[in-house]
């Protein structure tokens, strides 16, 4: 009896690591940023539901990690499509093109606004761009050409008009795309305010960004995962504590915490769409023309997505949370998705 | 006092004595003190992981129980056949690309003649789930000859109207501070007064797969993932398991050799499962090209993780065989082979069992290794065999928990409590297991 079940255990095991080698496939992969996630997931459940085509699997794998992947070959073991939270970088298109993977169309499928929020409990705050940079930088200016450790403790030390409080920022680790974006945007943007550090960067670039992008590390901002649900619980239960998360999740917590202003621009649908509130970024995926005849449904995965049901200023995707393109580049991305363009020039 | 002076005079070891027994009286009560406060600590240490415990669930099924129903409203619908199928073919292409989202809009307009503005006929159309029209269009490709006629569709409700009804939003917070708009709460109050707005099981929860609206999403898809995944998993680790563990037990040689593979298999136990992940990643799909996402190569990496777990069980149920047994089989002439697997094998079964039980739940619960080999996805379709990419339970939860709507908060907890169930029934199965058929010698 034994020696039967442990035969037919060892044969089935067999068969089935055998089969599996070699394996094509019939419907599309998709990896990347976990910023895009929700809106490709929500693509690609109506892609699946409304076509004869089977539904496209996605994975969130961080925008770094999923062009990795994208740019690591032809063929069905390798993606179709990776979204990005922010545009694909050199170094990466000429890795893509070492491996083969020359074609690449890139869509831009809208915005994104990333929010420093509060809880409700506690008034909202008024920020400048510069004002974040002061709070959460790892050295800020001392007078011309000199850099000192960040000494600020409250928002106070930074600003008189800001509350007495101690600095206290929950947000997404280095690895995240949220954080890189909130470094060029909000951090940059302030740090671009003082001249002299704003003329170093046709001087000297890399010193530059390590003084524009580096985030203090003495306990004023606390790394708090990819999570960002995680953030918006523990700004509940702390009100004297910010958090950095994308737009979206502000939009669906509104009873619970409210999102700073800006350069005197609070984050609204409306002032993220025209541009106005200014720590926005732009999401993308980006399409391996290769894969085009082999995996079925891709073109008609990048029309669903670039319709204007979907990212259309009244589509699905805006109940998500995407804040879309104004009509002139929606037709732009339209047009390439349909052509299937080579259409990155960076 | 007057008899230890007397002592003192007779004699030296009457001094000892009865001072040593001084000694213990004054003690006894200082030594009792600590026994009782030891156990006190032994008590208030259990009492506190109880009540952590009882915090856990009670959080957890209190979140959950939401979950368990649905918001559907009872909408009376004309299916016109110009809608749906204008060329009177009965294509079920045209059919099922029929658009019902028209038919829908008209049937909640009607309800409402005096919605007019543009703006407000959308915001009146969300509060219908978007999954709504996939509920006629099933039940007309099903039965093509409801064409033309009236009937009354039972459909689910978006995820905010879903939330107004069980209170998670409330209506009392200014608007500004709510997903679901005044007019929005004022229309969904007249559908109440209407009665055609009812709160019923979730069926869907137990029987779709995923979805971005946590309306139509369901656990199933993960539940049959993980069913593949544990199938691979108990294929590969069971007899790997067991055959090294009968060798190293009865036939190998003690020596050097032996020696450094019993360490190691000791020391693989305690490896952190994400190492797993990571050589699945390179070994399975990176050489072998295996699919990715797919339970097979899951469950090849929980089969690694869970072997050695398996092979110390199973060394331990067959060396509390007691020697009397091999010595009596041999004693009658049985091969070494026979000895085992006639007897000790089928002895020590309940204990490989129950470690092999042990080692598949601690399987199930697992995520770490599962992200490196893209489980981590988001996927639809309801898995058909090991090699369709698929999730698993704990890795739909880690999902769910990370997505923005509020609704799938009330999903996470349930997930959960499926989970758990499922690890609570294999542990009882362990532990009949060895209740029923564990023997003492």
């Amino acid at each position: 009896m034994i020696r039967k079940t442990l035969a037919f255990a060892a044969v089935a095991g067999m068969a089935l690591s055998v089969s599996t080698i070699a394996e094509a496939r019939d419907q599309i992969r998709i990896v990347g940023s976990s910023t895009v996630f929700p809106f490709s997931t929500a693509v690609a459940e109506q892609f699946g539901k409304t076509t004869k085509f089977k539904t496209p699997v996605v994975e969130s794998t961080g925008s770094g990690g999923g062009l990795k992947l994208f740019c690591a070959g032809i063929g069905a073991q390798h993606p179709d499509m990776t979204n990005a939270s922010r545009r694909i970088k050199k170094s990466e298109v000429e890795r893509c093109a070492k491996n083969g993977v020359t074609d690449i169309t890139e869509i831009k499928v809208g915005y994104d606004g990333i929010v420093l929020a509060n809880s409700k409990a506690a008034p909202q705050m008024k920020l400048s761009r510069k004002h974040i940079f002061l709070a959460l930088a790892k050295d800020i200016p001392a007078g011309e050409g000199k850099l000192i450790p960040n000494p600020h403790k409250t928002w106070k030390d930074v600003d008189p008009s800001l509350p007495d409080k101690k600095i206290e920022v929950l947000g997404p680790p280095p690895t995240s795309g949220t954080r890189d974006a909130f470094a060029e945007l909000a951090l940059e943007g302030g740090c671009k305010k003082f001249d002299w550090i704003k003329a170093m960067k046709k001087k000297d670039k890399k010193k530059y960004k390590a003084v524009c992008h580096s985030v203090r590390e003495d306990g004023a901002y606390v790394e708090a995962g990819e999570n960002d649900v995680l953030i918006v619980r523990k700004l509940e239960a702390n009100p004297n504590a910010y958090g950095v998360f994308g737009y979206s999740f502000l939009d669906q917590n509104a009873d619970k915490v409210q999102g700073s202003i800006v350069d005197g621009q609070a984050p609204t649908f409306e002032a993220i769409s025209d541009g106005s509130y200014p720590v926005s970024r732009s999401l993308y995926f980006y399409v391996k023309k290769a894969h085009v005849g082999s995996i079925p449904g891709m073109k008609e995965y990048v029309a669903e997505f670039t319709s204007e049901k979907a990212f259309g200023p009244d589509g699905y995707l805006t109940d998500k949370g995407l804040i879309p393109m104004g009509e002139k580049e929606r037709k732009k991305f339209q047009a390439d998705g349909k052509a299937m363009a080579n259409n990155i020039n960076l | 006092m007057t008899d230890a002076t007397t002592m003192n005079a007779v004699s030296g070891s009457g001094l000892r004595k009865s001072h040593s027994g001084d000694i213990v009286k004054a003690s006894l009560k200082r030594r009792y003190a600590a026994e009782k406060r030891f156990r006190a600590y032994g008590i208030a240490a259990i009492l506190f992981a109880l009540s952590m415990l009882a915090i856990l669930f009670s959080t957890i099924i209190g979140k959950a129980v939401p979950a368990l129903t649905q918001t559907m409203i009872q909408l009376e619908i004309t299916l016109y056949p110009q809608d749906i199928d204008p060329d009177g073919t009965r294509d079920p292409d045209v059919l099922s690309t029929a658009n019902y989202r028209k038919l829908i809009r008209q049937a909640m307009f009607d309800l409402f003649p005096d919605v007019t503005s543009r703006r407000d006929k959308r915001q009146l159309y969300d509060m219908i789930s978007p999954g709504a029209v996939f509920t006629i269009r099933d039940q007309v490709l099903k039965d093509p000859s409801l064409i033309g006629q009236r009937m009354t569709f039972q459909m689910p409700m978006s995820d905010d109207i879903d939330q107004l009804n069980k209170g998670a939003i409330r209506a009392d917070l200014p608007e500004s501070e709510r997903r679901v708009n005044d007019k929005q709460i004022a229309w969904f109050k007249r559908l109440e007064s209407r009665g055609i707005v009812e709160t019923v099981f979730n069926t869907t929860f137990f029987t779709a797969g995923d979805s971005r609206e946590p309306e139509l999403a369901g656990i199933w898809g993960a539940a049959v993932g993980s069913f593949f995944t544990m199938m691979v998993t108990l294929l590969i680790a069971f007899p790997i398991g067991v055959l090294s563990a009968v060798y190293l037990e009865e036939f190998a040689p003690v020596n050097r050799w032996t020696q450094a593979i019993e360490v190691n298999i000791n020391n693989l136990a305690a490896v952190p499962s994400i190492v797993f992940g990571l050589l699945g990643l390179a070994v399975f799909i990176n050489f072998f090209g295996m699919p990715r996402s797919a339970p097979v190569v899951g469950g090849l990496v929980l089969a690694l993780m869970t072997l050695p777990t398996i092979i110390i069980a199973a060394r331990s149920a067959l060396k509390s065989v007691p020697p009397s047994i091999r010595e009596a089989a041999f004693g009658l002439g049985a091969s070494h082979l026979q000895v085992i697997t006639h007897h000790v094998l089928p002895l020590a079964m309940p204990g490989i069992l129950t470690g092999t039980i042990i080692g598949m739940a601690q399987a199930l619960g697992e995520t770490a290794p599962l992200l490196m080999i893209g489980m981590v996805a988001f996927i639809v379709d309801i898995p058909g065999g090991p090699l369709d990419p698929s999730t698993v339970l704990p890795v739909q939860i880690f999902i769910w928990a990370d997505s923005p709507e509020r609704a799938f908060v009330e999903r996470t907890s349930a997930a959960i409590c499926v989970l758990l169930s499922f690890l609570v029934i294999m542990n009882v199965g362990a532990v009949l297991l060895r209740k029923r058929f564990e023997r003492k010698w």
